[in-house]
């Protein structure tokens, strides 16, 4: 078990390494001159060199590397253009509020997606299977700039039962609904079809042949296995919410990294792109890191296996 | 992508599946295609898939001839309800939505179909090399995967955007580059089981050649999982560049792109409903579209799903 954990933490390695050069080489690759390009079309030859010995674009690119990377691991990630101020600190002052909506948005969708996949599962074929399924496609197939637009505009406005912008728990409900929505219908279809392939197969039909009810082979025989897939699905989908958080907040107008991005993009802040760019790699490499590791606890197989 | 596309979650079924033999070869394949047909009219799902994405396609096409006003013209009458003259309003510039969303689609199946251009190409042919040749460029092509897969849903075409800058045409590069890991693990998988098969075996005892062996045993079986792959991720790289478009990374004003005209919409959100209405409507109904007919071809084309 400690073997398996520390061969999967030493493979992290080289991803964040990659990831680092990735995030180092971004202002690097800008099309053109990238110092012109982070000041604008305003900038004097003078502003342009100050700028340039300021990021220490003059050194070669090994050198300019291994500066960038002994600063991150210091939890230096450079300074805002813009602002003047540390990248991790305006970072860590905006991730509360995405960390909030991606997290709440996790589980919602978990259990959501979790029952509608085991009553789907379970009326096999039946209206239900259908009913869920057709709501499924159609959640993957919304977006949520628009969802939310809709949200907004009915229980925001028409009902008025819940705020459309700021902080705190009730602004953050129809945000979480729409972040989570799609997520939910990917994870009902993978539980659902999770299920039927373990239904199918010995064990369970042993379990039936000892005369168990159809409720308590569920419970306690599927599902159990049948869930293990479905964990790793939502480590996955955790990434994808962090990083769709940035639609979701800028339908609501919510202060996060998600809004930091778009000005970051916008005003051209490589610091501040880096460091995003960089930051939330590095939680959904991690996060995936504790699915793994997670996997391994439940599923002994693959510890002992390959 | 966006970030919650069919593909990054059922890649692991299509990866599962992937020891997809159409047929030995080229030669039965025009068959196939034939019984693919045939299965393909037996699933209403798949066929009502089909059918809408045929009408989005006819729209696009003759978008100049049955828009009802030009898309981009500027009138006084702004932010009018649906009308007989406007039947689904104006815009905040007196624009007409009906000719804007007729327009709009002709974006986005152009960036849909570019972006996964980019992903199909790049992703197979890396795929099928790592899977063919093996070794360390196997080990180099399978860790730049790895460190791009880092980067989680929309997360990596927003950085490509932010290099490249924003722009309809840089979001096409950045939703493909996106894409690409998906293909190239899929071609990947396929690759390294057909490798395996007799008849591959056989043609390289014969004295084939790698690229002979790779053009007409190999691309011929890999192609079933990519295509599957390649309509679904159609969907998903719409909805990817729709929310580039609409956080205003993508299509610039004036263009008529529906994601855009969500973004301009979210402003008036409270008098003008029908702005904000009629162009999700459209971007759910060309995924919903390309998203059902994937899953019936998938359902034909994946042995493994076939009951």
């Amino acid at each position: 078990m400690g073997s398996f954990i520390l061969r999967r933490i030493v493979l992290v390695i080289p991803v964040m390494l990659g990831v680092s050069i990735a995030a180092f080489l971004m202002s690097h690759l800008v099309p053109g001159d990238p110092v012109s390009v982070m000041l604008g079309e305003r900038a004097t030859a003078e502003d342009v060199a100050r700028l340039r010995e300021e990021l220490g674009f003059n050194d070669p690119l090994i050198v300019q590397y291994t500066r960038y990377i002994g600063g991150v691991v210091q939890g230096d990630l450079g300074r805002s253009i813009r602002s003047g101020q540390p990248v991790l600190d305006e970072i860590l002052e905006r991730l509360p509020s995405t960390a909030a909506l991606t997290l709440s948005a996790v589980v919602i969708a978990a259990v959501v997606g979790i029952f509608l996949g085991v009553i789907a599962a379970m009326s096999g074929g039946g209206w239900a299977d259908s009913l869920i399924m057709g709501f499924a496609m159609l959640g993957i197939s919304m977006p949520t700039f628009w969802s939310g637009i809709l949200l907004i505009l009915f229980f925001g406005l028409y009902l008025g039962w819940f705020p459309i912008a700021g902080q705190g728990p009730m602004a953050l409900v129809l945000p979480t609904v729409t972040l989570a929505a799609p997520a939910s219908a990917v994870l009902a279809r993978i539980t659902r079809s999770s299920i039927l392939e373990v239904v199918g197969l010995e064990y369970i039909q042993t379990a039936r042949s000892k005369g168990l009810t159809e409720r308590l082979i569920v419970v306690r025989h599927v599902l159990r296995n049948a869930l293990i897939p479905v964990i790793t699905i939502i480590g996955l989908q955790f990434g994808g919410l962090m990083a769709g958080s940035v639609i979701v907040e800028s339908v609501f107008t919510r202060p996060g990294l998600g809004r930091y991005t778009i000005t970051a993009i916008q005003s051209r802040d490589f610091p501040q792109i880096q460091g995003i760019v960089l930051v939330v790699a590095a939680i959904y490499v991690l996060v995936n890191l504790a699915v793994d590791i997670l996997y391994a606890v439940i599923d002994p197989r693959i510890r002992y296996g390959r | 992508m966006t970030d919650y596309t069919l593909s990054e979650s059922d890649n692991t079924q299509v990866k599962a599946g992937s020891a997809i033999t159409l047929g030995q070869g080229g030669a039965r394949q025009s068959s196939a295609i034939r019984k693919g047909w045939h299965k393909l009219r037996r699933r209403p799902g798949a066929l009502i898939g089909a059918c809408i994405l045929l009408i989005f396609i006819a729209v696009a096409i003759l978008a100049p001839v049955i828009a009802p006003m030009d898309p981009l013209e500027i009138s006084s009458n702004r932010r009018a309800a649906p009308s007989a003259e406007h039947w689904l309003g104006t815009d905040e510039l007196g624009r007409d939505v009906l000719s804007r969303l007729i327009y709009g689609t002709r974006v986005s199946l152009r960036v849909g179909l570019v972006a996964i251009g980019i992903a199909l190409t790049f992703g197979s042919v890396l795929g099928v090399i790592a899977g063919f040749v093996g070794g360390w460029i196997d080990s180099l092509i399978m860790r730049l995967t790895d460190i791009m897969l880092a980067f989680p849903g929309i997360l990596l075409a927003i950085a490509v955007v932010a290099v490249l800058g924003p722009s309809l045409f840089n979001v096409m590069i950045a939703v493909g580059i996106e894409s690409i890991p998906a293909y190239v693990r899929t071609a990947r998988g396929s690759t390294l089981s057909i490798k395996e098969m007799e008849y591959v075996t056989g043609a390289r005892t014969i004295g084939g050649t790698p690229l002979r062996i790779v053009f007409r045993y190999i691309l011929p079986n890999v192609a079933a999982p990519l295509i599957v792959l390649a309509t679904i991720g159609v969907a998903g790289s719409i909805l990817s560049a729709a929310g580039l478009s609409y956080l205003g990374l993508g299509a610039q004003p004036p263009t008529a792109e529906w994601g855009a005209m969500l973004s301009s919409a979210r402003n008036f959100v409270r008098d003008a409903w029908w702005m904000a209405t009629f162009p999700g409507i459209a971007i759910m109904l060309i995924v919903l579209s390309l998203n059902l007919f994937g899953d019936g071809l998938r359902d034909i084309l994946d042995p493994r799903m076939r009951n």
